[in-house]
């Protein structure tokens, strides 16, 4: 038969690249470090080059598509974008409330992905650096070289990542980019048989989420003047708390509090984040600075995640977790703890929370319910926000009356910790960096200090695991002298100049 | 009384009636031929080309090809669905088809025929065509970036809902879906969520507006079976959309 490659035998042999613009948008973070005459450093700038188009893409898009698309925006933590994005339409569908299995069903969902993020975070991405030391041989700083010295340690996060991923599957129909949670509610609910083989995990993933926590206090132990001062510095912090103060990850009021830990704002309805939160443009930087307005722009910037949260509220609903809350608090004797590597004992806290959230889910029968949607008058505008494994999310859309997005807005967390990441690596630059010659060790430093907020910077630029990194050395006069960049793969090279 | 005449098919014997198409006469015995323009209600198009066979060793679109006492039909062969997913790999470029956000994956056509056929790529240089939707119609959303203008929805509104409402309007490349009405929109036809030619699309071009992602993963029509084991996937889809839940169900306020 002819169809138009006239003359070619075997058309599907003569392959040519199509440049997808889905594949192709993977964005990456550079930082520039300028040096004066005696090699002191001087300037030090993490640069997020964040992919946008999403914005303009859902334009013109009808409404319900977006929780199922907006999941491309992160290679981690897809279901968060799924979720704020519900969580948004269900104000454009008038949803007042979720029938109870909608909201306990989407909760188990998020709680899972918290699971399984942090444990990503925490075993793959950031235990090589804990265990072997920031510049210990690149050959073995990754979670195989985990599992030949600790395999117990790696199993057990490999498991826990999958017990988490399961849950996801369970309530959103894929381990990655299901479609469970819709406008208004969920389109399914967890069979019976789905609950009891999840039943019969939890406790040991309860048990491996507590040992995971005394893991990171062991690490923090053994060598606290690192784990205290690496790449410190003060700031407000910012996260969402229920209306009783406690943690939640998925719905609350947001709370913000200064750097001695004194309340800022308190109870604030995320609808209103806009008279909170602004963005400042700064002419180095595509991503933006986003600042508590009642602070201003030098003093308003903001943590938020793991050690924002832990510190932000007021305890945490499940006992285990509470408990470790506390010991957290206590260990500074009450002062905030502002330490970046104090985000994974945060973070590990927080995963034994999602852990104990996951357990007591799975007992509750409303899980199975049938009542999936409930719907109510239509609004034009709708807001989301949630508590994504890496801090605040939001989500804010503007919807015509024929369907169509009209004006959608994100800030998401590597956004609100643009200002904070670029702090902690001025700190790692000027301690240790100044005056040496750029080694993969060095500018693993500078990554995990990053780390320990974002491990691959993965909610502005997409990436899945490791992070494209680059780093680039100016002398006084203006010219380059060294570069080291780290690609996607985890392999490192020194460009010419 | 003689026997049906019959042909084969890849070897199997397929009896057919007087003046029925080899298609036709294939999905009334339960062999599935593949086919994206062709709808067991309507008279056969034969513009998608994607149900070509050999008969007696020469291509032939088995949708508009007779049937004929006697022949030889090979159809599933390496080379001929070599060629048909060429086909479908050049209908993904032509149009935006982005799966992984469209809520007819899982119940498309076009997209359960590529699976089928073992597609893993376009292939070929997307064409990103500019496609606004019109969702201008209260009831009905138009996504024209997934159209591969198999006429369905023009033969549906013409000989069954009376309505003439869609046609294919330019030739060749330029070939495009076009709305019948003043201003082209959907909104200024009489066509309503009730009309034949809103449920025969088979691809996720006309779709009940608000109903989006409703029916869960693992229970949309191609999650159960391949296409290739339903000789009428229309029927299927058809079938599925009738019965799909109300998503609508209130615990509070009116309809959105
Ligand atoms: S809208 Fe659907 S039914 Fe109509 S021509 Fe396009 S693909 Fe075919
Ligand atoms: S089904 Fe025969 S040409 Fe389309």
């Amino acid at each position: 038969m002819s169809y138009g490659l006239e003359n070619a035998e075997h058309p599907e042999t003569l392959r040519r690249v199509a440049i997808d613009p889905v594949s192709r948008v993977e964005g990456h973070g550079k930082v520039t470090i300028l040096l004066d005459e005696d090699d002191k450093v001087r300037q030090v700038r993490l640069h997020v080059v964040e992919f946008r188009g999403f914005e303009r893409f859902i334009q013109g898009r009808p409404y319900w598509e977006v929780p199922v698309m907006v999941q491309r925006l992160c290679g981690i933590c897809p279901v968060s974008h799924h979720l704020a994005a519900s969580k948004a339409m269900d104000a454009i569908v008038g949803t007042r409330r979720l029938t109870p299995t909608a909201e306990k069903v989407r909760r188990l969902m998020h709680y899972g992905q918290m699971l399984q993020s942090h444990a990503l975070h925490f075993f793959h991405l950031c235990s090589p650096d804990l265990l072997f030391g920031f510049s210990s041989d690149v050959a073995r700083r990754n979670i195989v070289g985990v599992a030949a010295a600790h395999p117990e340690t790696a199993r057990r996060g490999v498991l826990l990542r999958r017990f988490g991923q399961e849950v996801i599957r369970v309530t959103a129909g894929k381990r990655i980019h299901g479609t469970g949670s819709i406008p208004g509610g969920v389109n399914k609910s967890v069979t019976r048989e789905e609950r009891d083989v999840l039943l019969a995990d939890i406790y040991d993933i309860l048990a491996w989420s507590r040992d995971a926590v005394a893991l990171v206090k062991q690490l923090h132990g053994q060598d606290p003047a690192l784990y205290n001062s690496f790449g410190v510095f003060r700031s407000s912090m910012l996260s969402l708390v229920s209306p009783g103060g406690d943690m939640d990850f998925y719905d609350g009021r947001l709370r913000a509090r200064d750097e001695a830990g004194a309340i800022l704002f308190d109870q604030v309805d995320y609808r209103d984040y806009h008279a909170h939160i602004r963005e400042e443009v700064k002419p180095w930087s595509y991503m933006k600075f986003p600042f508590l307005a009642a602070l201003g722009t030098d003093k308003g910037w903001y943590k938020v995640g793991p050690l924002a949260r832990v510190q932000n509220c007021d305890q945490i609903p499940t006992p285990l977790a509470d408990a470790e809350r506390r010991e957290f608090v206590d260990y500074s004797g009450g002062a905030p703890i502002h330490a970046p590597l104090a985000y994974h004992w945060a973070r590990m806290i927080e995963m034994l929370h999602a852990a104990e959230t996951i357990k007591d889910l799975l007992h509750d029968d409303d899980i199975l319910g049938d009542d999936l949607v409930s719907t109510g008058e239509r609004a034009r505008e709708g807001i989301g926000v949630i508590e994504a494994p890496r801090g605040t999310l939001i989500h804010h859309y503007r919807v015509d009356d024929n369907d169509l997005v009209t004006m959608c807005n994100l800030i998401v967390s590597t956004t609100h910790n643009n200002q904070a990441m670029n702090e902690a690596i001025r700190h790692v630059a000027k301690r240790y960096l100044s005056g040496h010659k750029l080694t993969e060790g060095l500018l693993n430093h500078i990554e995990v200090a990053i780390r320990a907020f974002d491990p691959c910077l993965s909610c502005a630029t997409h990436a899945l695991g490791q992070m494209a990194l680059e780093v680039t050395l100016v002398g006084a006069d203006g010219g380059e002298l060294d570069r080291l960049a780290r690609h996607g793969d985890g392999t490192t090279s020194r460009p010419a100049p | 009384m003689s026997a049906p005449a019959t042909f084969t098919l890849d070897g199997r014997a397929i009896a057919f009636a007087e003046g029925q198409t080899i298609l036709q006469a294939a999905v009334a015995a339960g062999a599935y031929i593949p086919h994206l323009c062709f709808h067991p209600d309507f008279k056969p198009h034969g513009s998608c080309k994607v149900c070509t066979v050999t008969v007696g060793g020469r291509h032939a679109a088995s949708c508009t090809t007779r049937a004929t006492a006697g022949a030889v039909v090979e159809s599933d062969t390496p080379a001929i669905n070599a060629e048909r997913r060429a086909l479908v790999q050049m209908l993904f470029v032509e149009g935006n088809h982005f799966c992984p956000s469209c809520e007819k994956s899982g119940d498309c056509k076009l997209q359960a025929t590529a699976y089928d056929l073992g597609m893993v790529s376009p292939h070929f240089d997307h064409f990103y065509p500019d496609r606004p939707v019109d969702a201008s119609h209260p009831e009905l959303l138009l996504d024209f970036n997934r159209c591969i203008l198999c006429s369905l929805c023009v033969r549906a509104s013409r000989d069954v809902d009376g309505k003439n409402a869609f046609a294919l309007a330019w030739r060749g490349i330029r070939t495009r879906l076009i709305v019948n009405s003043r201003t082209g929109k959907l909104a200024d036809t009489n066509v309503t969520a009730a009309d034949k030619a809103a449920h025969v699309c088979p691809v996720g071009v006309i779709l009940p507006k608000r109903r989006g992602f409703a029916t869960p993963l693992g229970r949309r029509v191609f999650d159960l079976k391949p296409i290739s084991a339903m000789a009428d996937a229309s029927a299927a889809v058809a079938l599925a959309e009738a019965g799909e839940p109300r998503r609508d169900r209130q615990s509070d306020g009116r309809l959105p």
